[in-house]
């Protein structure tokens, strides 16, 4: 099936005083209607940054994203083709993303307004979709403020879907919410994903999470994706060592005491990204020539592809431990 | 040896709608050298708890039943009393180490600070305790990390110099609340290794506030879980995760995204946490609660003690069979 995102070769890059921050450095990523994409990484990886050049409220520096054909351009004051409407995104902060002196109903039906729709129609499909993710049709009436978190970021969905998107892109959708919010909230957008057929990318810190919802996953560290897969192949045996580390650190639940391998140092400064592979200060298994030449990223036999100098090309991953 | 023992604590707090209590009649006890979780979600009074502890519950807020304190008794404390005690034998740290820190202040100044307040000690000497106390939460080279700013730390660095600053006096007992929900994985790991080398090493007690069952499970030796301001449940950690008791807490341990379940789905508890003000009457949890009764709507849930070291505060008590939860 042909992609209906594509980033190619996609850099993104910030000025901080007179220097340039490059974090997202060179991404090539996919993803396909009907499928969940996950994208982890520590804070501070870009993985934020990557989500907001894919619908284009950030400006890439070099390289493309292509949606459904055609290549995304940023977002300006005029209005946007009517093409990118199918693109939408979702943040983590739902107390930041909707307007607090709004009426619910109004900011869900700006979208189907914009697209032409009449007043009374796009109310009424506010209506509906509010019903659809789990509120009640009159909350059309009420603000933001009268609403707990997780049923804030319920509207912050509805308002996503009011033009029904081909694809969301939905940055710690659910990090800010209490343990039984987030469960629900991750199980409407996976109910979403394969009613509507949407490509959805799931920006998360939370491997457990992501494991659970995600049909693939792509690690992110210092502006690069080092390993991409099906997530249970990735899961199953990690091929490059960050990865490894990512999934060493989760706490698991089951009452034996066990405190979990921690990653020496913190993500690096974008701007002063070390040389050869970025891991490489922070490896365990980090050998001489790491620090000199940047690793290609390969393709193993199972179809993922890695970064890293201990995998081969065409091979099936070689096992980590540490 | 028994450090703090609470006893029916009750929070009042003043709402827009008048007084409510955020936390019930809540009893529980912390060995010198033991780590107690206190898991819930927002609104369960898990803060207010802490606060209470400290003196430093909102304006308006009332604590009343007992708190005794390593012998002193810190319900109806003045302002004057917890200023003693506060930052000297019982210490906090919080969720975001760049709220809870100075950003215009060096970290000299803020870590020597309440040294030279409780302790009466010279520039010098604090000095030297503010590089020993920055040794311990291991920040590499100490001496230029004294004259550096909070900004100039990542968050997993600044939350070891808000746990530093908090050690400086030796305190007895330490709240953490929420200490690595703002940190990565990657960074939670060194910061849950952390504690646990300082109790073991300074036989300090802490009490840690977290919604993060792994979190508790790495590092608490008893857990306590609330709903609504009270307890439903307590015991021993590793009884309580593998074997809960309490409808609430196996819905928290169902949620989880790493539960046996298949599938994309996760298991969520229906509905929300009731606001404060508006905990309904009976079990809190009834409106939520697949095996609640009539009975579960109005008066006290009955509290079931389980070997001795456990407890539940549930009338029904639905996984009371001998394998334990069996569903």
């Amino acid at each position: 099936m042909k992609p209906i995102v594509e980033v190619k070769n996609l850099s993104v890059e910030y000025t901080r005083g007179d220097q340039k921050v490059r974090a997202v450095a060179g991404v090539d990523l996919e993803v396909s209607a009907g499928e969940i994409l996950g994208l982890v990484g520590e804070s501070g990886c870009g993985k934020s940054t990557l989500g907001k050049a894919i619908v284009g409220i950030l400006q890439g520096a070099e390289g493309e994203v292509n949606f459904d054909g055609q290549q995304v351009s940023k977002i300006g004051r005029g209005q946007r083709d009517a093409h990118y409407r199918n693109l939408q995104m979702i943040f983590q902060d739902p107390y930041g993303s909707l307007n607090p002196r709004r009426k619910i109903g109004d900011q869900i039906a700006d979208g189907p307004r914009i697209s032409g729709v009449s007043k009374a129609d796009a109310l009424e499909k506010a209506e509906s979709l509010l019903e659809r993710v789990g509120l009640p049709r009159n909350a059309v009436e009420r603000y933001p403020h009268q609403f707990s978190g997780g049923q804030r970021q319920r509207i912050a969905i509805a308002r996503a879907l009011a033009i029904s998107p081909k694809v969301i892109i939905a940055d710690e959708p659910i990090s800010a919410l209490d343990t039984s919010s987030q469960a629900a909230v991750a199980n409407l957008l996976v109910n979403l994903v394969e009613e509507f057929q949407m490509g959805l990318i799931f920006i998360s810190h939370d491997l457990s999470i992501v494991r659970r919802i995600s049909d693939r996953v792509a690690v992110m560290y210092l502006g690069k994706i080092v390993e991409t897969g099906k997530t249970e192949e990735i899961w199953n045996s990690p091929a490059h060592p960050y990865t490894k580390a990512l999934m060493s650190a989760i706490t698991h639940a089951d009452g034996k005491a066990f405190i979990p391998l921690d990653l020496p140092g913190d993500v690096p400064n974008p701007a002063y990204p070390p040389s050869g592979c970025r891991f490489h200060p922070r490896c365990p298994l980090a050998q001489a020539e790491c620090g000199s030449s940047e690793p290609v990223h390969v393709s193993l036999s199972d179809g993922r592809k890695v970064s890293c100098i201990l995998q081969q090309a065409g091979s099936a991953p070689k096992a980590l431990t540490f | 040896m028994t450090l703090l023992s609470v006893r029916d604590l009750t929070v009042t707090l003043m709402t827009g709608s008048g007084p409510a209590d955020a936390v019930r009649n809540l009893s529980f006890d912390i060995e010198r050298g033991q780590i107690l979780g206190i898991a819930g979600e927002s609104g369960s009074g898990k803060t207010m708890t802490a606060l209470s502890i400290m003196g430093l519950l909102p304006y308006k807020g009332k604590a009343s039943g007992s708190i005794n304190f390593d012998g002193e008794e810190l319900v109806g404390f003045k302002p004057k009393d917890f200023r003693r005690v506060r930052g000297k034998d019982v210490a906090m740290i919080f969720q975001d180490p760049m709220t809870s820190l100075h950003p215009m202040l060096t970290i000299e100044t803020q870590l020597t600070e309440h040294l030279r307040h409780h302790r009466k000690v010279s520039r010098a000497e604090a000095r030297a305790r503010a590089l020993e106390l920055l040794d311990t939460v291991k920040i590499p080279d100490p001496e230029t990390a004294l004259k550096a700013h909070p900004s100039q730390f990542s968050g997993g660095m600044r939350q070891r110099i808000a746990i530093a600053m908090a050690l400086a006096c030796q305190p007895k007992l330490l709240i953490a609340d929420e200490p690595t929900t703002a940190l990565d994985v990657t960074v939670q790991a060194g910061i849950l290794k952390l504690l646990d080398e300082l109790r073991k090493s300074q036989n300090l007690s802490v009490i840690v506030i977290t919604h993060d069952l792994g979190v508790l499970s790495a590092l608490t030796d008893r857990l306590m879980i609330m709903y609504a301001g009270a307890e439903v449940e307590s015991g021993p950690t590793s009884q309580v995760l593998t074997r809960p008791r309490h409808p609430y807490t196996q819905g928290l341990i169902d949620a989880l995204p790493d539960s046996e379940a298949h599938g994309k789905r996760l298991i969520a508890i229906e509905g929300m946490p009731p606001e404060l003000g508006k905990f309904p009457s009976g079990c809190a949890f009834h409106t939520r609660c697949s095996f609640a009764r009539n009975e579960c709507k109005s008066g006290t849930p009955n509290k079931v003690d389980i070997d001795g070291t456990r407890r539940i505060f549930c009338t029904v008590d639905p996984f009371d069979t001998p394998a334990g939860v069996n569903r």
